[in-house]
């Protein structure tokens, strides 16, 4: 790693960059492998938002980005393109609403509990999905026309087209990514990080906890629905696995894979996870004998997740001796 | 509905709420007395199920096939806690979800490697294969009757265990104070070891038991996994009686659910713990 | 905007075979060179793994048995595993389609999984083959040139099982599957069938999915006492179904039939709860047919394992492939004649000689099929030449 890069803020810039350029050179497929791994980052960090900043282990985000892709489908009329104005702000708004009812219920939990009732109630939203017609039932539901951005009768942007597509995702991305970054930094961030490291002594400062709390996770959930609106227009299907049990867990692992509390983490996590995925399906049937080793691996011999490992290799270059946490 | 339908409706809820007791009582214990979050137990139901099947078509006998796996399951469970778990209690739970998620992966494709994907059946032994009948067209396997009578019998022994003997004593202890109990000179390792391992022995008997009326099959542990959280947010976690409670409700409302309102069928049970919730968050019973 | 999004993909992506239709000269220089790219997409891991691998070893017992070559062109395989998740789907075959840029996409056994490749496929114009999923849509509202079916759709099997139970003068039954659209649309196919011949269906009861806790149904069919029960179950949840309906004393009294998958692959698991189960399907033990035993044969050689009925689709897909990439002279840019040739062939397999309809599905025998032993013997022919209705399909 040049020393250049060692500054986060650099290597922030320089991903940006290497994003913004990329469509130039690379082919369709790695222009679309690209854009899930960014939406997959926005899904990521809502979730460490969560996870990393507030300490609410939820293992049923994936019920937030389903039920924001459904909305997007269920949204749309059938034979012609939805208006980004309305599918967009619709989603996300949809995702944060139930993330509101969710929370209401979940909140009242802690610890562990809260980690099984998270997951059972996002198993709960899975059966609606599952069981009823509304959205196509098992099989899933397909939109039609990606929507599109119109003022008036001129045609702004297209999300059809893959490579405006991706743009548009990255340009979601920044936004997602400031937009936390300023959040963290506001007093409901501030007190977030209080419940995280104690709750107790918020409740008897006189925080409003349970509210700050709810407040975080209709927050998280609404960023989760946004990440969900773009898959959901990126592939145009949507199935009731996108809020399966599986989908939780895995978003849970890309945060952890790269290190909870920072956003740059929730990122590296969720490239190192399809990467990972991508090199060992492409190695043997097993592979998830492989992905499931790297995943025991990592929790019992890296405790700070990937982000922690340039830390770790200057630690034992210079000889600090001290073996992380 | 009449009476006798009702009636053996009845008896379908009791039967398959022990069922779901017996399942989910090792993943409570695990839960309440050690803290630990194990996402993996419905491998180790699934794996008991496998080593019945493997066993069972190696000694021809599904009760030596039980006796062997008992062992066997134990000394995983020793083996897991004391190689991965017994490093992790004073970490977060995030991560012990994360390495039983990644156990989960492994076993599954271990099962693959070892035994195939195909679906086997493992034979009722002939002793309890045997029905009773119930009205006119129906009757009732003995093997199912069976199965409540073991289940009963176990959650007897486990309050038995838990309330009367040192090391349930023990157990008790270490859940409310490790350190506590560790200054007095108790191996605490030790009986976390233990619970750990009674905690999958659970799981993969009721594997075992199961085996014969439900057949193996692959990804058949994730189906029971989620079944068991329900059980044991209802019944609040790391109770026994809870789960026993807990697992009962669940055998009710999916059993009448089911007749009542088949369009719902599947959403009922979610509705049932929603409601509990409301009511007390932290599940029916709260302690041991 | 789709139609410059698919014009752009289709030649992205078709364009290392498709370089025929830049360059005129380029195909003499293709065929002797390259090697037709077939993208297998099917299950390895999961539930549905065994079948999977039946699928791809039938396949590539075809391809073997023409010399290592399709048609003439050497083959070269790419495969993903779809782990039966239909949130992947899209991705999944994208990968092939858009990274290994294959000739044609094969896959695959989950419906929901087959449904978006479907969708991908007509998007990006890739030639299909599906070798199992029977979701009636795939040759129904979803058809197109480029899609084919080597299996069945859910529709044939259960519409054949109506007018067997009709036949078997049952006026009353009760329907019980899983609550997922495939159990659903079996149920429907048989229906429409045995209501036409004068039946009636008591009721019909569906159980969430995967849930395999059958008792209190069996008590419901037991004080409904119908004439026979008609179901839809697959896998595991098969195997533990035709168990508790024997354990439950049901099938002394109330006969049990179902759609094939009631007893295939599961006979093993079964035992004795299966022996004399009549079920429908395009496949059966016991056929008189020389190309059946030809294949078995050379299936049990190969693999050292007895083929199913999802080898006999993966086979099947192959000599589909094959004959229309002959037709072309294993020029596989020609699409049009390639696809002419695949609708004209007719499939010589191991099920019996079948056709395509008009919407790419066989034309094919279903017969019925009773279960001795550990096998589904064939009874009889339930229905000949039975082609899918093929609803909504405007091709």
């Amino acid at each position: 790693m040049t020393p250049a890069l060692k500054n986060p803020r650099n290597a922030l810039i320089a991903t940006l960059l290497v994003l913004s350029v990329f469509p130039l050179f690379g082919s369709d497929y790695y222009n679309e492998l690209v854009t899930k791994i960014m939406i997959m980052t926005i899904f990521a960090m809502s979730l460490d938002l969560l996870v990393g900043f507030t300490g609410l282990v939820s293992f049923g985000h994936a019920a937030f980005f389903g039920v924001a892709a459904y909305a997007v489908v269920l949204l749309s009329p059938q034979y012609e393109a939805a208006s980004l104005w309305l599918v967009l702000p619709g989603a996300v708004a949809v995702a944060a609403a139930v993330a509101f009812v969710v929370g209401l219920f979940v909140l009242r939990t802690k610890g562990i509990y809260f980690i099984m009732v998270t997951l059972a109630f996002a198993q709960m939203i899975y059966f609606i999905f599952h069981d009823s017609p509304l959205g196509g039932g098992s099989d899933g539901v397909f939109l039609n026309f990606k929507p599109e951005l119109r003022i008036g009768d001129t045609l702004l942007l297209d999300l059809g087209e893959p490579r405006l597509f991706y743009y548009f995702v990255l340009l979601f991305l920044v936004v997602a990514y400031v937009f936390l970054r300023v959040l963290l930094r506001s007093p409901l961030g501030h007190a977030l990080a209080g419940i995280k490291s104690n709750e107790h002594r918020m409740v008897s400062l006189g925080f409003p906890v349970f509210l700050y709390k709810l407040a975080g996770f209709v927050i998280a959930g609404g960023l989760a629905g946004l990440a969900g609106f773009l898959s959901a227009c990126q592939f145009g299907f949507v199935t009731p696995e996108l809020l399966s049990w599986h989908q939780s867990g895995n978003v849970l692992l890309m945060v952890i894979l790269g290190g909870i509390g920072s956003l740059n983490g929730a990122a590296i996590g969720a490239v190192a996870f399809v990467v990972l995925q991508e090199v060992f399906s492409a190695v043997t049937k097993h592979w998830q004998f492989l992905m499931g080793a790297v995943i025991v691996l990592v929790v019992m011999l890296l405790p700070g997740g990937l982000s922690s490992v340039p830390g770790r290799l200057r630690r034992l270059l210079v000889g600090g001796g001290s073996n992380g946490r | 509905m009449d009476f006798t339908t009702f009636l053996i409706q009845l008896l379908n809820a009791l039967q398959y709420g022990l069922l779901l007791f017996l399942v989910a009582s090792g993943l409570t214990l695990i839960f309440g007395i050690m803290g630990i979050i194990n996402l993996a137990h419905g491998s180790f139901y699934m794996m008991g199920a496998y080593i019945a099947f493997s066993l069972t078509s190696l000694t021809g006998n599904l009760l030596t096939a039980v006796v062997l796996g008992i062992a066997l399951a134990a000394a995983i469970g020793f083996l897991l806690e004391w190689a991965l778990f017994s490093k992790l209690y004073k970490r977060d739970h995030l991560d012990q979800v994360l390495l039983t998620y990644g156990l989960i992966l492994m076993f599954e494709e271990v099962r693959s490697v070892i035994v195939g994907d195909d679906v086997h059946g493992v034979a009722i032994p002939q002793l309890l294969s045997a029905s009773v009948q119930l009205s006119e067209t129906l009757s009732y396997p003995v093997y199912r009757l069976f199965i409540s009578a073991v289940c009963i019998a176990l959650a007897v022994a486990m309050y038995w265990l838990i309330r009367h003997t040192r090391l349930g004593m023990m157990i008790r202890a270490g859940s409310s104070n490790r350190e506590m109990v560790q200054s007095l000179g108790i191996d605490i390792d030790l009986v976390y070891r233990l619970v750990f391992a009674l905690g999958v022995t659970l799981a993969a008997f009721a594997g075992m038991l199961a085996a014969p009326v439900s057949s193996v099959y692959p990804g058949m542990g994730n189906q029971v996994l989620i079944i068991c959280f329900v059980v044991v947010v209802i019944g609040g976690v790391g109770s026994i009686w809870g789960a026993l409670v807990a697992a009962l409700l669940i055998g009710l409302a999916d059993t009448f659910g089911k007749v009542i309102f088949p369009e719902y069928a599947g959403l009922i049970v979610y509705l049932l713990m929603a409601a509990v919730l409301l009511w007390r968050p932290e599940g029916i019973f709260r302690r041991i | 905007m789709r139609n410059g999004y698919n014009r752009r993909n289709f030649l992205l992506s078709g364009f290392g075979v498709a370089a025929g239709l830049v360059l005129p000269s380029a195909p003499l220089f293709a065929q002797g060179a390259k090697k037709v790219r077939v993208g297998l997409m099917l299950p390895y891991t999961g539930t549905y793994a065994a079948l999977g691998n039946a699928i791809t070893n039938g396949f590539k017992l075809a391809v073997e048995q023409g010399g290592g070559k399709l048609g003439g062109r050497e083959i070269e395989y790419f495969t993903v595993d779809d782990e039966s998740d239909a949130a992947k789907a899209p991705e999944n075959a994208n990968k092939l389609i858009k990274r290994d840029n294959v000739d044609v996409l094969v896959g695959t056994v989950h419906s929901g999984v087959a449904l978006a490749m479907t969708r991908v496929a007509r998007e990006t114009k890739t030639l299909l083959i599906v070798p199992n999923a029977g979701a009636d849509e795939i040759t129904g509202p979803l058809c197109a040139p480029n899609i084919f079916r080597t299996s069945f759709s859910a529709w044939q099997p259960a519409y054949a099982m109506g007018n067997v139970m009709a036949e078997k003068k049952h006026k009353n039954v009760v329907t019980l599957s899983w609550k997922y659209s495939f159990g659903e649309q079996s149920v429907a196919g048989f229906k429409e069938a045995f209501e036409k011949a004068g039946g009636k269906i008591v009721k019909e009861m569906y159980l969430p999915f995967p849930n395999v806790e059958f008792q209190p149904y069996l008590t419901e069919i037991a004080a409904l006492k119908p004439d026979a029960v008609f179901v839809f179950f697959a896998g595991g949840g098969a195997v533990k179904f035709v168990k508790d309906y024997d354990a439950a004393g049901l099938k002394k009294t109330i006969p049990l039939y179902g759609s094939g998958f009631l007893t295939d692959g599961t006979l093993e698991a079964q035992g004795a709860s299966a022996e004399g189960l009549l079920t429908t399907l395009h496949y059966a033990d016991g056929l008189d047919i020389p190309k059946d035993k030809e294949f078995r044969a050379a299936y049990a050689s190969a693999f050292k394992m007895q083929p199913d009925v999802y080898a006999v689709q993966g086979y099947d897909s192959a000599q589909l492939l094959a004959a229309g990439v002959a037709a072309v002279g294993g020029d596989v840019s020609k699409r049009a004649e390639l696809i002419k040739a695949m609708e004209a062939a007719t499939i010589d397999s191991p099920r019996g000689k079948f056709t395509l309809s008009k919407a790419h599905n066989p034309v094919q025998d279903i017969y019925l099929r009773k279960v001795e032993g550990k096998e589904n013997k064939v009874v009889s022919v339930a229905a000949k030449a039975l082609a899918d209705p093929a609803r909504g399909c405007r091709m």
